[in-house]
């Protein structure tokens, strides 16, 4: 690694204004971009990667301040420079590709007039040579039907070919450096892949710098040559990706590293001779968006003939990407929404022909956990109040309720003060806790995790699945476990079922899944998983 | 709720209009006991000009009746109209909104008709037609004023109840067993509250425009004296008697302008932003 | 986007209906005989004309063929007759009306560009003094009842100033003709529809205001940004563009109030519009003007919102047709 650094960020600290709960966004950061060379910059939340990624294009809010540090970029400290020399270095040398391709694109405006704009901001190219580089772009950035692509509008294409309309806008002027925030995170796996693919080709081909920000190390593994880990703003370990997986230093990476679930099921009994907890037969639902009185109606399907059971004591797993229809059927099952068709058996009872009073009574026995641990909580409600009302609407005496709080609260973690408290005051980690202890309140026989460890950071989320299996294996519970992530599948549930558009495709015991998948869509969704091929360091 | 004064205060807007609002309310409950002086009455010759008397600080309109007085007791009656009306368009409302929103469906298309149907209608042109044909009184001007103030309510409510009903805490409600009324009463209208209390405050400063637009008109309350009332009195001799129309015309603009400030103070106390100007 | 139209036509004329048959309960909720409520308070001492509405509404006959009959009227354009005018209702509501489409269409074009362009300097200088200033005068504005601001306006423009008339359409026995006509009836339109548009104008000035910012924090200002677009560019281009969309809608939502505001200041102005004639109804109470006047203001209102809602679907290319 001789070549000279492409850009060279030394000491970089940025302060947070006075209200925040610690000093700096970035406290003393030091990393070097080569040509050539894919540098990952790993982090929780909260660890000032996002931060580095915008101060390299001056894009900082005016809230936070750089108090120290230079960053060096063709001889120059970027940090020096003023409006007008930041905006002729952006896009032309210095590229950005963001997270959310929805919000990051103009919904007024056309595809190929956002990617002519930045030959606009530079004064290069004729409107009409400008379209023709535009449309050029496109192609090679493998947008399909190209002609069209570029006069459509932003909500008019998926995810994924936003994103790539996003990178195309990136490289339209040859930049020397990219810098890329969380660009996959947001996207489906099997398009995340090909979209690091799509990275990788581009920027090896033109011998870019790219600083690539990411919280998933399995995408670490993919795609970087260089990797540094952040913490709290500053950086812990950095090194090539190799050494960095097979021989981490600091403890935090150890940490990290560990958090991350493996591909590798672990061997499980069979629980063949077991009852049946849940039935599900047949279940279909439509949803249809009327075209009003001269257009067809609009319809998707969220579930097409979905069969599966649930044994005692067993986690079945429901894997897919967005569209599956996997969060519709947990909330069928649930009885959130009506299905068209079928039925939904809790041991003898026939969910789905309940309704009203009755099945108010025998909604105790299947609870769920939630998503969104910042939505899933009453903020006008205390904990206590929270995880008694159930059982109290249920007819038990409100002391013995709020006993109970308190034991579930301590089951999950969490100390009996919380009682009096109120959501914001907890982390995302200790709300999910919460919606545990207020799924378990009712005693049921089964829980629904709905994505319930999506949302949080990877060494949260470790402790939260622990925390799900010991209170799994005491109680007796089954569970149906809904994720878009096929490592914590992996290590969490007895057998999956896969979904694509509303179907199950395949449904199987763990292992043998994940060994000798059959169905083409299992094996693509298999391959996409990024990482797949990195094993776990020696401890 | 400490939390909610503090950032109440903490805004300059928020701040003004309630000491506006304080004044009003002063004026309108203590003014009549301290000022007693009857509006109706012949105290001085016509049209004296304001600041020449100090029994008459603001000078006599057409038949010599105080100025002053008038705006006093005009408080109340104004201050009265408005919050009447708007508690009125609220009860009304909030119910309808949150049917429509919570039950969706075909009860909230019904609703949602009825409700399009009365925005549809030009406010003010149907709230003359109203007091026109239920004959001028505070009961029909506060009838009118509610009956087309509630649909704008009905619609925020729907609006917030339906977001708030696919939050994943509803659902959650849902799922414990919680009934209807339970949930719509206690998850979630408590937390669609914010933007109707906002709403309210703007409301009841519409109220007031509304009802001195329609005593302006001659639509008013026969026995009682209001603001719009004396604008209206005062047109026809604008020329020589200025200060008949520009006194209770301010009156009306510190009122309004009162209601509208705290409208924004509540707003910046009840959803905060996070940063206001950052790049 | 036909089918759009015409399904928006349909259902405003259910809503027209809907108003029309509300008008006839209103009558017979006046108080006293609806024959003689209807003949307004001149046609009342007539007692053949009492007899002839009473016979040619039908007033004796059920309650269903009342309203029928009362409907067929109402479609047929046969909106009465008015007494105290001794004309046809329908005629004196078409000789006004262009008078105050004038009006308000002013008022409406006046207060929008304005207003926008008021709300954009706010927003381009956030925090500084002259946002401070123009959000004060806004504030002030919106709280300001319209016929004050009218009556103010007279005061200081035409009473101690004498720069404009303060009444009517055109000057009393001036005969202008062609140009010279209409910088006349220019002077005199200048004070009605900047007083109607004033209170407009400061709503469109915080909407936009407020828009303005809301939008400049949207990630996809920062990816502009990231292009190294200029700032005008960008504040016109991608920001400006996109804060519009809920100024149209509020566009909409205000029509029914700027066709209420057009009915105080045609009465303080006395400008010969359909709102000056329903204030005349209003004084003579002839309800079956009242009515008629009624009816039209809410249709106007119907296409006002048609339009708006035209305009908004074709600048956003996410709204689609369908329903």
């Amino acid at each position: 690694m001789t070549a000279p650094a492409t850009v060279s960020i030394k000491n970089l600290r940025i302060a947070l204004p006075k209200s925040a709960e610690r000093p700096y966004a970035v406290d003393g950061i030091s990393l070097d971009l080569r040509a050539g060379k894919i540098v990952c910059v790993v982090g929780e939340s909260g660890s000032g990667k996002s931060m580095c990624a915008h101060a390299l294009m001056g894009l900082l809010p005016d809230t936070v301040d750089v108090t120290a540090g230079e960053i060096m970029f063709e001889g120059r400290d970027l940090l020096k420079l003023d409006d007008d020399g930041w905006r002729d270095l952006r896009g032309r040398r210095l590229a950005m590709i963001f997270q959310e391709p929805m919000t990051a694109l103009n919904p007024l405006m056309r595809i190929g007039d956002q990617m002519a704009e930045m030959f606009e901001a530079h004064g290069l190219l004729t409107p009409r040579e400008r379209r023709a580089r535009a449309l050029a772009l496109a192609r090679e950035v493998g947008l399909p039907d190209p002609e069209r692509i570029v006069r459509a509008y932003p909500h008019q294409l998926s995810g994924g070919q936003r994103q790539r309309a996003m990178i195309a806008m990136a490289l339209a002027l040859e930049p020397a450096v990219l810098v890329a925030d969380e660009p996959t995170t947001a996207l489906d796996v099997t398009t995340q892949a090909q979209i690091l693919k799509l990275i990788r080709n581009l920027q090896r081909n033109r011998n870019m710098a790219v600083m690539f920000i990411t919280h998933d190390f399995g995408v670490v593994a993919d795609i970087a040559d260089q990797v540094v880990v952040l913490r709290h703003g500053k950086v812990v370990e950095e090194g090539p990706a190799a050494t960095v997986f097979s021989a981490p230093q600091h403890d935090y990476t150890k940490a990290l590293l560990a958090a991350v679930p493996s591909m590798d099921p672990p061997a499980r009994a069979p629980l063949d001779d077991r009852a049946r907890a849940v039935e599900v037969i047949g279940l279909d639902k439509t949803y249809v968006t009327s075209g009003g009185w001269f257009r067809e109606d609009r319809r998707v399907d969220a579930a097409r003939a979905v069969n599966f059971n649930i044994l005692k004591g067993e986690t079945l797993g429901l894997v897919g990407e967005s569209g599956s229809g996997k969060s519709s059927v947990a909330r069928l099952v649930m009885r959130l929404i009506e299905a068209d068709r079928g039925t939904v058996r809790i041991g003898e009872t026939d969910l789905t022909s309940l309704s009203g009073k009755a099945l108010r009574a025998e909604r105790h026995r299947i609870q769920m956990i939630f998503q969104d641990p910042f939505a899933s909580l009453n903020p006008r409600r205390k904990i206590g109040h929270i995880i008694a009302d159930g059982p109290i609407a249920a007819g038990v005496d409100p002391k013995v309720a709020f006993d109970r709080a308190r034991d579930l609260l301590k089951m999950v973690g969490l100390d009996a003060g919380a009682l009096e408290r109120y959501p914001h005051e907890f982390s995302g980690g200790q709300r999910q806790r919460i919606g545990i202890a207020r799924a378990l309140a009712l005693e049921p026989e089964i829980i629904v995790a709905d994505e319930a460890v999506s949302a949080l950071d990877v060494s949260v989320q470790a402790q939260v699945l622990k925390l799900l299996e010991d209170l799994k294996a005491r109680l007796g519970l089954s569970m149906l476990f809904i994720t878009h992530d096929l490592r914590v599948a992996a290590q969490i549930c007895d057998r999956i079922a896969v979904m694509q558009r509303g179907a199950i495709v395949e449904l199987k015991p763990t292992a043998q899944l994940f060994a000798a998948p059959e169905h083409a869509y299992t094996r693509e969704l298999l391959a996409a998983v990024p990482g797949r091929n990195e094993q776990a360091p020696a401890a | 709720m400490k939390q909610f004064w503090k950032s109440m205060l903490k805004s300059p807007s928020g701040v003004i209009g309630l000491v506006i609002l304080l004044l009003a309310i002063s004026v309108a409950v203590f003014g009549p006991m301290l000022f007693p002086n009857s509006p109706w009455r012949m105290v001085q010759r016509p049209f004296l000009p304001p600041f020449t008397l100090s029994s008459v600080p603001l000078g006599t309109d057409a038949l010599g009746r105080d100025v002053f007085a008038g705006m006093i007791f005009g408080a109340r009656v104004s201050l009265l109209v408005g919050l009447v009306s708007t508690l009125v368009a609220l009860i009304v409302g909030v119910p309808i909104g949150a049917m429509a929103g919570y039950f969706g469906g075909k009860v909230d298309d019904a609703l949602m008709r009825f409700t399009e149907f009365f925005q549809t209608i030009p406010s003010f042109a149907l709230a003359i037609v109203l007091v026109a044909i239920l004959q001028p009184s505070i009961y029909s001007i506060v009838t009118s004023i509610a009956v087309v103030s509630w649909p704008p309510v009905a619609r925020l409510v729907r609006g917030e109840v339906l977001s708030l009903r696919t939050r994943e805490y509803v659902q959650a409600a849902v799922v414990t067993g919680q009934s209807n009324s339970w949930i719509i009463l206690r998850e979630i209208l408590p937390n669609a509250l914010s933007p109707v209390i906002v709403l309210a405050s703007l409301m009841v400063a519409t109220a007031i425009l509304l009802e001195s637009s329609l005593s302006f008109l001659g639509l008013g309350d026969p026995n009682l004296i209001s603001w719009g009332y004396m604008v209206g009195a005062g047109r026809t001799v604008i020329r020589q008697a200025w200060w008949i129309t520009v006194f209770p015309g301010v009156a009306i603009l510190i009122s309004v302008l009162g209601l509208n400030l705290i409208g924004e103070g509540l707003n910046d106390a009840l959803n905060p932003r996070l940063s206001r100007e950052g790049r | 986007m036909l089918s759009f139209v015409a399904q928006r036509v349909v259902k405003g004329v259910i809503v027209l209906l809907a108003i029309v048959v509300l008008n006839f309960f209103l009558i017979r909720l006046a108080p006293g005989d609806p024959a003689v409520v209807m003949a307004g308070e001149a046609g009342a001492t007539d007692q053949v004309f009492v007899k002839q509405l009473r016979e040619k509404f039908g007033l004796d006959k059920p309650l269903p063929e009342q309203l029928f009959i009362y409907v067929k009227g109402v479609v047929t354009l046969d909106l009465g007759f008015s007494f105290r005018q001794q004309a046809p209702v329908a005629k004196l509501i078409g000789e006004r009306l262009p008078a105050t489409l004038l009006l308000t269409l002013t008022a409406f074009a006046i207060s929008l560009a304005l207003g926008i362009l008021f709300g954009t300097f706010a927003a381009r200088f956030a925090g500084t003094f002259l946002d401070t200033a123009i959000t004060v005068f806004a504030l002030i504005f919106y709280a300001m009842p319209i016929f004050w601001v009218a009556l103010m306006g007279i005061l200081l423009f035409s009473v101690t100033m004498d720069w404009l008339p303060s009444f009517g359409y055109d000057t009393v026995g001036g005969n202008y003709t062609g140009l010279a006509h209409a910088i006349d009836v220019g002077k005199h339109l200048i004070m009605p529809a900047m007083t109607l548009g004033l209170f407009f104008m400061a709503t469109y000035t915080r909407m936009t205001r407020a828009s303005m910012l809301e939008v400049k924090r949207l990630d996809f200002v920062k990816t502009a940004r990231a292009k190294g677009l200029s700032d005008a560019v960008i504040q016109r281009r991608h920001v400006l563009r996109n804060a519009l969309l809920p100024v149209v809608t509020l566009a909409g939502v205000h029509s029914g109030t700027l066709i209420g505001g057009a009915v105080i200041t045609e009465t303080v102005f006395a400008w010969p519009g359909i709102g000056r004639l329903m204030y005349d109804a209003l004084l003579q109470r002839d309800y079956n003007l009242l009515l008629g006047v009624f009816v039209i203001c809410s249709a106007m209102v119907l296409i006002f919102n048609l339009i708006t809602d035209l305009v908004y679907r074709l600048v956003d290319p996410r709204i689609e047709f369908a329903s």
